[in-house]
């Protein structure tokens, strides 16, 4: 099928498939998929802009899916994730200022490959350590871990995470949906940090936002997942609007692959209501250590995938 | 509990069968005649295409959500 905004002959079933994949991922996991649409798309011979700015048009489609499936299970704090958008933006303008300057400086490409493959890989790292490490505490304690409906999510590290609860920072934010009162500063801070990886090392960065709302703000897992999607809406419509402008959006490859991702969204999103909150961070483990790889071969090879 | 996954299983399947059906309908009839004048939007009118490329996308994911969410309870009543 011939796509005429970027030039490109793409077969649609490809373009559904590749949807339908990064579909069930995001609305399980609540991460965008870039790491996997993006080299979907450039493998296929669509260019570098192209590829970025048309899977943010895409990702803004199937969050909305996702979130409205989400939101019928009780799993989305709109009050948290619109504070958390003003966050990501200005991250994102931040970290997408310092590419230019590293660009200016001539060594972007080595640094944003090693700064992402020890973020990807920290957070793998930390991820597989705390949910096998609540798993086996729950196990112990003869406890079963309650899927879906609970609220109280348990976590080794939940000691740290209420000990940042407890910074009393004016103006303190309470968030009846997800049953936490914490300090506005963090909730920015945390979003910001996820905003600023997302302009600097590419793509929504929801595997950075996603754990840093359960392990920081100590947002419950389920919830951490429809709130980023919900933010994801906001940030990827901001992102596509400003690639759209530039001339980086094929919106009709977007659609395409939209027809994919609405489908598998909503499996996504109603298959996070048969898993615990500890068993979804460990099956988020891989999802970092495939970015690392990529990047690993990008850096290998010189192909930028 | 089995009889009722069993249930959900073939229900989704007759509503992907479906969905698909409609789906390759959309490439060759929807796509193709808004090809060409999203074209001439994102080449002439470059905010204009901006925010349309955000509708399009909102508007298609509460269409085919919609979509979906109907199917699954026709085929429910259905059986």
């Amino acid at each position: 099928m011939f796509f005429p905004i970027s030039g490109a002959h793409i077969s649609p079933i490809y373009l559904a498939t590749i949807g339908f994949v990064i579909g069930i991922l995001g609305g399980f996991f609540g991460v965008g998929g870039s790491f996997i649409a993006g080299p979907a798309l450039r493998v296929v011979g669509l260019d570098w802009n192209f590829a970025v700015g048309t899977d943010l048009a895409h990702i803004v489609g199937k969050s909305v899916v996702a979130v409205r499936q989400h939101r019928a299970f009780g799993n989305v704090d709109l009050r948290l994730g619109l504070f958390m958008a003003i966050g990501t933006i200005a991250g994102a303008e931040v970290g997408a200022q310092l590419i230019q300057i590293l660009k200016r400086a001539g060594n972007v490409n080595l640094v944003v490959s090693i700064v992402s493959i020890a973020v990807y890989l920290s957070i793998s790292t930390f991820m597989i350590w705390e949910s096998r490490k609540t798993l086996s505490q729950a196990r112990l304690a003869g406890g079963t871990i309650k899927g879906a409906k609970a609220k109280d999510d348990p976590s080794a590290f939940k000691h740290v995470t209420s000990g940042i609860q407890a910074l009393k920072m004016w103006p303190m934010i309470k968030l009846p949906a997800s049953g936490v009162t914490i300090s506005l500063w963090i909730i920015l801070l945390v979003a910001f940090v996820g905003g600023f990886f997302s302009g600097f090392l590419g793509g929504g960065a929801g595997y950075i936002r996603m754990p840093s709302m359960v392990y920081v703000l100590g947002i419950p897992t389920h919830l951490a997942v429809g709130t980023d999607l919900f933010e994801i809406i906001i940030s990827a419509s901001y992102g596509t609007f400003t690639h759209a402008v530039k001339g980086n959006v094929d919106i009709l490859i977007a659609l395409v692959m939209h027809t994919g991702a609405a489908i598998g969204a909503q499996i996504g999103a109603i298959s996070t209501q048969y898993f615990a909150g500890p068993k979804i961070r460990l099956a988020f483990v891989p999802l970092p250590l495939i970015g690392a790889a990529i990047v690993v071969y990008t850096l290998m090879t010189g192909h930028k995938l | 509990m089995k009889k009722e996954t069993a249930k959900t299983l073939r229900a989704f399947a007759i509503e992907l069968v479906i969905y698909s059906v409609l789906v390759v309908a959309y490439f060759f009839l929807v796509l193709h005649f808004l090809g060409e004048g999203l074209q001439r939007i994102a080449q002439t009118h470059r905010y204009a295409y901006a925010g349309l490329a955000i509708l399009l996308m909102i508007g298609q994911a509460v269409l085919l959500q919609t979509v979906t969410t109907l199917l699954l309870r026709l085929i429910r009543r259905a059986e």
